[in-house]
């Protein structure tokens, strides 16, 4: 019978797989010179390992535990290729001014994936592993997928180009909002709200992620006088508008009817939340492409596990399955609202939604180039106590190709919602217009602002009422690279 | 009369501030060449917000250096269609863009009479929309005429 030892893979066939206990590193699950295969998905784990367990064991373990493994050495590993089924740890490196936590680099071979499918990909690398006992606490950072995957997924049902052409809006960011207060208004009552505000200018007004079909509004009365409102608000302005009817409900059967019925009132975008889960997001997603309908994902309870930056999956990592599993919107960070987001890390986000090719950026929280092989891009959300008087921080981080949606910020403003939204429009057509001019909207940004306020009393209300406020708070999931090293 | 509160047709990326001067006009098409993008000039008399194809005042101008060249088209283009709807549109050839990515618009009718909004009650409470544009009604060419 084995016993562990301090070093070394086992390469005599017979000892590695005598029955007992080895160590992971010396069962091939750490092989310091691999070098990734093109078609090898990589991920890069934060570790911290219990005190006394060595980060190179830990790293070993956690490509076992997501990959074949078992505690002990089990003889039915010799009927199979086995070597190509082990996930390899090839590097591990301390976290910069993170004690006690290790950055770990583990790849695995295409053949451990089923093909389109992220429920497979992520009960593989955020199985079991995440509960395992030698390490105190577990991130998965960041994750490379191969071309030869990514193209196995249909990605976004719609897409950023194709939304625009449907819309017909180009060149500036999309408007939305979200109906308040999120429960107790009626069917009659929420129309109302979507009415105004996209009568007032909105391009876009939304469903809360909590608003399914309560007793207080049923889903079928919400969608009826929504699409009223929607149909009446296009009319009065001659222009494409919608609101995201959020079809989440407890069945698959339920959500369908939801969005049979959407797209029956003829409108072009539904909703759904992230709680409904890999296999629901990605059944949707077919939904919509047979249906030409605009997907919106609403990210909700992704803090329980994104937020700390010591356990859990970087939303980073879950931007990129959502762009492979099938969502046109997603709710990425605003970075100067009321809710958490570094706005480099929140960069990151974007990037991974947008680009056709992501680079590697430590700064923006990005460890990977990833090649999208020309998947779909989807629509970033910025969404949550952002408003007008920021509208130059917004287009300066985030550029035109994003969603801003102030719920509060239109709804709230004083001389009511249309005034709200138009209060937006102004603030966000004339930062444009200034921008493409060559003004340098980072620093005039205030001041262009109140030149247009001149002319529109709404905007000069919103800057009176909101001008000042700000969320100053320090985020908890920053990047640990203050420059960016040279080397991948 | 338009009841939004721009009192007029919104489609376009600054249908709410005021009109652009032709100064302001060229700021933008020069924003435009400096990315690469090619201008084209459109023209309609059917703002309904699904009418995709406005005609085209000539082809999307390639290879143009100076921003004047498209002002000059503009020009044309009011002088021919003074109370049409006029829309300038850049296209970005860049792989995975290939579209439209700027569009504005720079000449309108001087009467905007709206759109009107048509129910037609099917089974249970189910309501199919139609939106139609009030100076449609008369034919091609003769809308806007007075």
């Amino acid at each position: 019978m084995n016993k562990p030892v301090d070093m070394g893979v086992i390469t005599d066939a017979k000892k590695r797989y005598s029955a007992g206990v080895l160590k992971y590193r010396q069962m091939g699950y750490w092989e310091a010179d691999y070098v990734p295969k093109a078609t090898d998905v990589v991920c890069l784990f934060r570790i911290t390992p219990q005190d006394g367990v060595d980060a190179i064991e830990a790293a070993a373990a956690v490509a076992g535990e997501s990959s074949t493994a078992t505690w002990t050495v089990v003889w039915t590993d010799r009927l199979t290729a086995c070597d190509s089924y082990r996930a390899k740890a090839y590097r591990v490196e301390e976290v910069p001014n993170n004690p006690g936590q290790y950055f770990a680099w583990v790849a695995y071979d295409l053949v451990l994936f089923e093909e389109g499918s992220i429920a497979n990909m992520t009960a593989s690398l955020i199985g079991n592993v995440f509960s395992f006992k030698p390490l105190k606490a577990c991130r998965l950072e960041d994750i490379q997928i191969p071309v030869a995957y990514v193209k196995t997924f249909k990605g976004p049902p719609t897409g950023m180009i194709v939304e625009r052409e449907r819309l017909d809006k180009f060149g500036r960011p999309l408007l939305g909002a979200t109906t308040k207060p999120k429960l107790g208004l009626s069917g009659r009552n929420y129309g109302r709200v979507i009415y105004e505000g996209l009568k007032g200018g909105l391009d876009f007004m939304k469903d809360d992620e909590n608003i399914n079909s309560q007793p207080f509004m049923h889903w079928r009365d919400r969608f009826l006088f929504v699409m009223d409102a929607v149909n009446k608000a296009q009319a009065a302005t001659g222009e494409v508008k919608g609101s995201y009817l959020n079809v989440t409900g407890a069945t698959m059967e339920d959500m369908y009817e939801r969005a049979e019925f959407a797209k029956s009132l003829g409108s072009c975008v539904i909703m759904i939340d992230l709680v409904i889960g890999w296999t629901a997001i990605q059944s949707m997603a077919n939904w919509c492409r047979k249906n030409d309908m605009i997907l919106h994902m609403h990210r909700a309870g992704h803090g329980t596990y994104t937020r700390q930056k010591s356990h859990g999956v970087s939303f980073r990592v879950i931007a990129k399955w959502l762009r492979l599993a099938g969502c046109d919107h997603l709710h990425a960070g605003t970075a100067v609202g009321k809710l958490e987001g570094d706005p480099m890390t929140v960069q990151g986000y974007y990037n991974v939604c947008r680009d056709s090719y992501t680079r590697q950026d430590l700064q923006r929280g990005l460890f990977f180039d990833q090649d999208w092989a020309d998947l779909r891009k989807v629509m970033p959300v910025a969404s949550g106590g952002i408003h007008a008087g920021q509208m130059h921080q917004l287009l300066g981080l985030f550029g035109d190709d994003v969603i801003l949606q102030f719920g509060g910020g239109t709804i709230g403003h004083p001389q009511g919602i249309q005034a709200g939204a138009v209060a937006n429009r102004v603030a966000l057509e004339c930062m444009v217009k200034a921008r493409n001019e060559g003004r340098d909207i980072a620093h005039e940004g205030p001041e262009i602002l109140r030149t247009a306020a001149r002319f529109c009393s709404p905007l000069q209300q919103a800057l009176d009422t909101w001008g000042d406020i700000t969320f100053n708070y320090a985020s908890t999931d920053t990047s640990d690279f203050a420059v960016t090293p040279t080397t991948a | 009369m338009m009841t939004n509160p721009t009192g007029r047709m919104t489609q376009g990326q600054f249908s709410f501030l005021p009109d652009l001067t032709d100064d302001e006009i060229l700021m933008q098409v020069q924003y435009g060449l400096n990315k690469g993008y090619a201008w084209s000039v459109e023209y309609t008399d059917d703002p309904h917000p699904r009418n995709t194809y406005w005609d085209m005042h000539g082809h999307p101008m390639f290879d143009l250096a100076d921003a004047a060249g498209v002002m000059l088209e503009l020009k044309a283009c009011r002088q021919a269609f003074p109370r049409h709807y006029i829309r300038l549109m850049a296209f970005d050839s860049t792989r995975g863009v290939e579209s439209v990515v700027m569009s504005f618009i720079v000449n309108r009718p001087p009467h905007e009479p709206g759109f009107q909004l048509e129910r037609m009650e099917m089974d249970a409470r189910n309501v199919r929309y139609t939106t139609r544009s009030y100076a449609t009604h008369r034919p091609e060419g003769e809308r806007y005429a007075d």
